[in-house]
């Protein structure tokens, strides 16, 4: 049990996907100037990603017994994309009200490179099933903290005075670096907390 | 003659005025994970060039033959393939690069600059043409990726070109002398020290920061202004995304 609560801490505080990790960007410049689209887009993350850890995790296994590891990068991404295809399709017929919500944001997932991270990151650290699920919860958690905290600088960014050179991208990525440093303050955080 | 010409001007748009990542703003993620030490920063270009290099030659070879809907999920394939073949090769035989770079090397397949420039470009032009913007968009992405290491490593480590032995491996043990980079800040009074900052991700997003700011105000002397940054317009799969034709249906609406 302990065990898996660090996994889920450390993926969402102290490695959080986004500032220290580096994966997921592209969503996390994006997406990130409203509060409700931030929202909408990290769930849609936190479910794909553990549906993806979901099924690859299996294919994995059968994989490496067949010793045809090399594959992993073909396969998961097909893997990934034709999932996303399908539970988008499986939304817009069966659960409007959900694909209303997500459904929009479900293509971008597909080249989103946090998925497909976190799917290889699994493997690197051989991770058991239910650990492998615990980090991609973790990691889609991660992921919707540093979107919602980001959004708030954002929003506060629309009404700043900013020299004209800075405007646009260059302030929005300085600011990224400063919610990026509020993240140091986790580290060994949870290594203290369960360490006794 | 002519030809020749505009085959080069298809090398060189992509090192400077349309350069992938201080310009279209593409690839973000390694841009950022990997700049922390200029070894790293080489290893990673050459990688992805080499990639966007074969996956540009496939596709636009290809360009006839793939259906249109399904075009996407070809080019995922064919890419995939590359990153998997120069995975394998870097593995072999420059293993200290394959190591310092972790996931991103298979995470090459996710680089919206590679899957950007088969959507825009090499689907649509010669082999020869796409070969050489491929080659431009590689050396450029490559470029500045050393630019933000340079910056990073020596800020940051206090260093240049450190762990320069993992990539000169491949040119056999004692290549250049057995040179493995230079600590820089030995040269400099003890009072002197890096700044670790710059090597944190923190850091990362500050110096990208900057240089896009440099960047920006350069292409505005030249008059070349670009377009402000705003949501996923810059996504070369933007015409595909729903989200972006939502956005647009909203906005009509409105």
């Amino acid at each position: 049990m302990t065990t898996m609560l660090v996994i889920l801490l450390t993926a969402i505080l102290t490695e959080n996907f986004v500032l220290t990790k580096f994966l997921g960007i592209c969503p996390f410049l994006g997406v990130s100037k409203k509060l409700n689209t931030a929202v909408g887009m990290s769930v849609a993350v936190i479910f794909v990603m553990a549906l993806s850890v979901a099924v690859c995790y299996p294919i994995n296994t059968y994989l490496e017994k067949k010793d045809l590891a090399f594959l992993q990068t073909i396969i998961f991404i097909l893997v990934i994309a034709a999932l996303v295809q399908l539970v988008e399709i499986i939304l817009k017929k069966y659960v409007k009200s959900l694909y209303k919500a997500l459904g929009i944001y479900l293509p971008l997932i597909t080249t989103n490179c946090a998925v497909l991270g976190v799917v290889l990151l699994n493997i690197d650290k051989e991770f058991t099933f239910l650990q492998s699920m615990v980090n991609a919860v973790g990691a889609g958690a991660g992921f919707l903290v540093a979107m919602v905290m980001f959004a708030g600088v954002r929003d506060r960014l629309e009404s700043a005075d900013i020299p004209k050179f800075l405007k646009g991208l260059p302030i929005t990525l300085i600011s990224a670096s400063l919610t990026s440093v509020s993240f140091l303050g986790f580290a060994g955080v949870v290594e203290a907390i369960f360490e006794r | 003659m002519a030809k020749k010409t505009s085959l080069f001007k298809e090398f060189s748009k992509g090192l400077i005025i349309e350069n992938p990542v201080l310009r279209l703003v593409l690839g973000t993620c390694p841009t950022l994970a990997v700049s922390t030490s200029m070894i790293n920063s080489i290893g990673m270009g050459i990688s992805a060039t080499l990639v966007l290099l074969f996956s540009n030659i496939a596709v636009s070879a290809l360009r006839k033959v793939i259906p249109q809907k399904i075009r996407i999920p070809a080019y995922v394939v064919i890419i995939a393939s590359f990153v998997t073949i120069v995975q394998l090769i870097v593995k072999a035989f420059v293993p200290a690069i394959d190591e310092a770079l972790g996931i991103f090397l298979p995470l090459i397949v996710v680089n919206c600059i590679i899957l950007g420039r088969a959507e825009a470009f090499a689907g649509k032009n010669t082999v020869l043409a796409s070969a050489a913007d491929g080659l431009g968009m590689g050396i450029g992405f490559t470029a500045a990726l050393f630019l933000m290491a340079t910056f990073r490593e020596l800020l940051g480590n206090g260093t240049v070109f450190s762990g320069a032995q993992g990539l000169l491996a491949l040119f056999g043990e004692n290549a250049l002398g057995g040179f493995n980079g230079i600590d820089v800040f030995s040269f400099l009074p003890n009072s002197f020290e890096p700044m670790v900052i710059f090597i944190l991700p923190a850091g990362g997003f500050f110096v990208f920061g900057i240089l896009i700011a440099i960047a920006n105000r350069l292409g505005n002397k030249t008059g070349q202004e670009r377009e402000d940054f705003d949501g996923c317009a810059n996504c070369p799969l933007a015409q595909n995304c729903s989200s972006v034709q939502e956005q647009e249906r909203e906005e009509v609406k409105a």
